[in-house]
């Protein structure tokens, strides 16, 4: 083990190393013996003190970490517990807290990668699990003290889409005394809500509700607004983009942003071929707006179909929005006509939460029908009428028309793809933005300094799009309120004495996060943008290009250990 | 929740009451009640030794009284933050009786029983109202009969199943099983005790109880005083013996829930108790019959539903790979009534709106999806604040500024706004955060300039 003893030396003091050995509840100690885990870890080299927690991750297990580096001198410690993914900040600094370098912190998976999927393998679980526990050991051994990476931050925002919700994250952000440069590309801010008439559930008018909008985020100074103008290019990282925006005519405009929000939106389908769509007496609820909004609907029998175009093998998401724009149309048809016969053809009524639950109600009130079918049956369009198959009385039903309303879903927009590569954020099968976590990160991107909020992440009302984008504001608050940006310093490094500028690491490198210097013939690492995933040590032929944290002597004394 | 325990910036005050407000906008007193908890928050390291040795057992309504926990306790592993409570009404010590064994145990002197509630006043620029909901109770719905039958149950019951750190570990154990299981844990007690008893008769008389029992049952009450006492010891015995040996029997048949019986719109979209739809129920009957699908591959699930209402990004896909992969079936229509049918299984009738007839089938065990309430002080909460609430019971709000209350600096998100799920509630609370702030540094800005 000449490789250990060279690693001690390097070592100015003795390696101490604390062991935490987590129950889970009963998530890992269920199923593997983690009290004898814990008195195999207490043997193991260096190792000076191991013990058992409930759940290390609670406050009561947090501060048996930090007792125990002051009161055992620890200067590694190890957690074996869940996934570093969800954990290992927390632990990282409350090491940190405790007077510990965080980046002497080292995580063993005993959960989601032993308990978890032995559960009917108590002693071979236990096994594994003292396995994985002294491999993080011998690792935690080798790992090197580092110091946080600091850039700073322009307290700037780019939002690209002036919608409902790009103008509320602009108005937001600008009302917290942040400049704003907001990008719309068509000639007037407003996205799809210039399209429509009134809002579900109160019917308001949409003019209205757009005109306020725009004229609070205009009336800012720190709000500067390009219409008719496109992000042509984006460069740098968090806290120091640079992005260039092109107007329709005239020169390309060059801004320095600290984030950017993507609030571009999405567009209604065009049911090209579908129930015999021909924008006439077979349209689309967008084409009933309109007729609704300048006063030219005029109809008897209405039948409006459901998910037309969704929720079909093409496309297999709810669209979440047409069902109550159903409602409200068949609601306003109503209003002007009451004799009118509005039918509503259907698979499941999404009308969610209380008031538009409610309009369901009053709409059935007003004598507008729905009807079910099903999704192996759908209704057919011809000859003057829909037929479709009732499944309650089990009979075929033909309902005469004079308009067919197709209800479509919002798609994500063309230059949604464009986007994507611009800034480098991913998009679902759907092309709708993919956020950092569904649940919990809704408005953030993996990639840190970029949001989404709006019908560009997932269709949304009116409402849903202003909640999103105010709340894309306070998102990027917590960032450029700082004085300024600390990432992790588990980055790459390449060493300019071995490395050849070969350049294979680049195209590896999936956040463009590496530069070949023509001069000097190298490759260097952008530390910030790097995410530490490690790709360019894995490809380098020289080996010149290494992962903090995750250096070839740290790995081989893990994999040694095995 | 760690990562708002820790921040700098957040003061918690969990177990505390607001009891009045006074001020505008930009400038609010608050005053908080921070009621006792009868442990020492400074002192308390939440390490749980006290809960270990309180000798005093309270249902858990953290598992919503499927399991139980001690007269001091956190409601749950991990929460925050991890100060342990003490429950007055349970507490012995705090009863007036001899107790305090907590103190004595706890190694951080934390346990305080003088501790008495502490009145607050805060100054603050802005308010967010993030009072959450309620679960309904479904005990008033006369047809599904929640309360007789016991493997009726409420969805965040069966959560409490399907949690491996809940009352069962993870294993679809019926509640009437459960309560069999008890039953016998109870029976096997006495019957131990009995037994001690009659251990000593028969080592004083030298002859087991059953033959000097048969014999004494034929010689009608012959003998002394003691061999009386015998055989009326031996009678409570064969009383608790007798079904003991019974329910053990049953106990061995028991298995775990395999066949469920998902019923949507239980108090939503009903307008005996609430009109609205509740957004979320769908997708979490949904999760649950995947999740004990995945903890038992033969599991069957039928999720009882008037729509389906899977309306958020991913949710329908999610939806049908549960009708694809996890044995869900999905069938439109209400519930008419749940029976009690044999073996505490209960039965399900509805109409199957598809075959057009009305049914009536066997499940393991129904599981109920319970409307999203307003939550139960939220009247107070309301009239405290000087907010409106809307016709629903929720706080009232305007569908052009959602987060904003009816008194300016007042913000609410999440389900205390309306019924929604986690994704939502995280944008909006993002939202109501940002409102917040923007009206502080306004106010901020108007004073400087």
């Amino acid at each position: 083990m000449a490789e250990k003893e060279r690693g001690k030396k390097e070592a100015s003091e003795e390696t101490r190393i604390g062991v935490f050995i987590c129950d889970c509840g009963s998530n890992i100690a269920g199923h593997l013996d983690c009290k004898a885990v814990t008195e195999y870890a207490a043997k193991l080299p260096d190792v000076v003190c191991a013990k058992e927690n409930l759940y290390t991750c609670s406050e009561a297990g947090i501060a048996e970490i930090q007792k125990a580096i002051k009161e055992h001198k620890l200067n590694r410690v190890l957690v074996a517990s869940c996934s570093p993914r969800t954990h290992q900040p927390l632990f990282q600094s409350s090491c940190a807290q405790a007077g510990m370098n965080p980046y002497l912190f080292e995580m063993a998976n005993i959960r989601d990668q032993c308990s978890w999927v032995h559960m009917q393998e108590r002693e071979e679980a236990t096994e594994k699990a003292k396995d994985l526990v002294r491999m993080g050991v011998a690792k935690a051994a080798f790992l090197e003290p580092q110091k946080d990476i600091e850039a700073s931050l322009i307290p700037r925002v780019l939002v690209i889409g002036g919608g409902v919700a790009g103008i509320s994250a602009a108005e937001s952000l600008a009302g917290m005394g942040l400049e704003v440069i907001l990008v719309e590309k068509e000639d007037q801010l407003g996205g799809v809500l210039n399209q429509l008439h009134r809002l579900a559930p109160d019917g308001d008018g949409a003019d209205e509700r757009l005109s306020h909008l725009v004229d609070t985020v205009t009336s800012k100074s720190n709000v500067k607004i390009h219409t008719g103008s496109l992000v042509e290019s984006v460069a740098g990282y968090i806290g120091n983009f640079e992005v260039a925006i092109r107007p329709k005519e005239g020169e390309a405009l060059k801004e320095k942003v600290g984030c950017i929000v993507v609030a571009v939106g999405a567009v209604p389908l065009e049911p090209k071929g579908l129930y015999g769509y021909d924008g006439k007496t077979i349209i689309t609820q967008a084409e009933l707006e309109q007729q609704l909004k300048r006063g030219a609907f005029k109809a008897n029998n209405v039948v409006m179909i459901q998910c037309v175009g969704a929720r079909c093998p093409e496309r297999e998401y709810c669209s979440r929005i047409c069902c109550m724009t159903a409602v409200k149309n068949a609601m306003l048809i109503k209003e002007q006509n009451p004799e009118a016969q509005v039918h509503v053809l259907y698979r499941d009524m999404q009308m969610y939460g209380t008031k538009k639950e409610r309009m369901l109600w009053d709409a059935r009130g007003q004598g507008v029908r729905f009807d079910v079918y099903e999704v192996d049956q759908p209704p057919e369009v011809g000859g003057g009428v829909v037929k479709f198959e009732q499944p309650l009385i089990g009979e075929k039903r033909e309902i005469p028309y004079d308009l067919v309303v197709l209800s479509t879903p919002l798609v994500a927009r063309e230059e949604a793809s464009m986007l994507s590569q611009l800034l480098r954020i991913p998009m679902d099968q759907n092309h709708f933005f993919m956020e950092a976590h569904a649940k919990l990160r809704p408005l953030d991107f993996a990639t840190d300094g970029v949001f989404v909020c709006g019908s560009a992440r997932y269709p949304a009302t009116v409402e849903e799009a202003r909640s999103q984008g105010l709340g894309v504001a306070s998102r990027i608050a917590t960032v450029l309120f700082k004085d300024k940006l600390v990432t992790s310093a588990i980055v790459a490094e390449i060493n300019p004495e071995t490395c050849v500028g070969c350049q294979g690491c680049m195209e590896m490198c999936p956040y463009g996060a590496i530069v070949y210097i023509r001069e000097k013939n190298i490759c260097e690492v952008n530390t910030i943008l790097c995410k530490g995933c490690g790709c360019c040590a894995a490809t380098c032929p020289s080996q010149s290009a290494l992962l903090k944290g995750f250096k070839p002597q740290q790995l081989l004394a893990q994999i040694r250990a095995m | 929740m760690l990562d708002v325990g820790r921040h700098p910036n957040i003061e918690l005050m969990a177990y505390s009451d607001v009891e009045r407000l006074e001020g505008e906008a930009g400038d609010f007193k608050v005053t908080v009640r921070r009621k006792a908890r009868y442990v020492d928050e400074d002192k308390c390291t939440g390490c749980g030794a006290c809960a270990e040795k309180c000798p005093t057992f309270v249902p858990d309504a953290f598992n919503m009284g499927l399991g139980e926990r001690k007269a001091i306790y956190s409601w749950f592993a991990q929460g925050i933050p991890s100060t342990h409570t003490i429950d007055a009404e349970n507490c012995r010590q705090l009863q007036g009786k001899k107790c305090g064994i907590c103190k004595k145990t706890c190694e951080a002197d934390a346990v305080n029983f003088e501790q008495e509630d502490r009145v607050l006043e805060l100054h603050v620029g802005a308010i967010i109202v993030a009072s959450g909901y309620e679960v309904f109770d479904p005990s008033p719905i006369p047809e599904y009969r929640y309360r007789d039958i016991p493997n009726v149950i409420t969805a965040l019951e069966f959560e409490r199943l399907l949690s491996a750190s809940g009352p069962t570990g993870g294993h679809l154990d019926r509640p009437s099983d459960l309560a069999a299981k008890a039953e016998i844990a109870t029976l096997e007690k006495k019957a131990k005790k009995a037994r001690k008893t009659l251990e000593k008769f028969e080592e004083k008389f030298g002859e087991s109880s059953s033959e000097f029992f048969k014999r004494y049952e034929g010689e009608e009450s012959e003998g002394d005083e003691d061999r009386k006492r015998w055989a009326e010891k031996y009678r409570d015995y064969l009383a608790v013996a007798e079904p003991l040996a019974a329910l053990k029997e049953k106990a061995e048949g028991f298995t775990v829930a395999k066949k469920l019986a998902f019923i949507q719109c239980v108090g939503s979209r009903d307008l005996r108790f609430y009109p609205f739809c509740s957004g979320y129920c769908c997708m979490h009957s949904i999760k649950e019959a995947i999740i004990a699908y995945e903890h038992e591959p033969e599991t069957r699930s039928v999720i009882f539903g008037m729509d389906i209402r899977a309306v958020g990004k991913g949710f329908e896909e999610y939806k049908i790979r549960g009708g694809n992969q996890a044995g869900i079936s999905y069938v439109r229509g209400r519930v008419a009534e749940i029976t009690e049918a044999s073996d505490n299984n209960p039965m399900v009738t509805y109409e199957d709106t598809r075959e057009r007839i009305v049914k009536s089938e066997e499940f393991d065990m129904v599981i109920l999806a319970t409307a999203c309430a307003p939550s139960k002080g939220i009247n107070e909460l309301a009239e405290i604040l000087g907010i409106e609430l809307n016709e629903f019971g929720f706080f009232k709000t305007d569908e052009s500024q959602p987060m904003d209350t009816t008194r300016p600096g007042i913000f609410t998100c999440g389900c205390a706004h309306s019924p929604m799920d986690i994704p939502e509630s995280v944008a909006q609370a993002s939202g109501a955060a940002a409102r917040a702030a923007q009206i502080l540094l306004e106010s901020e800005m108007r004073k400087a300039s």
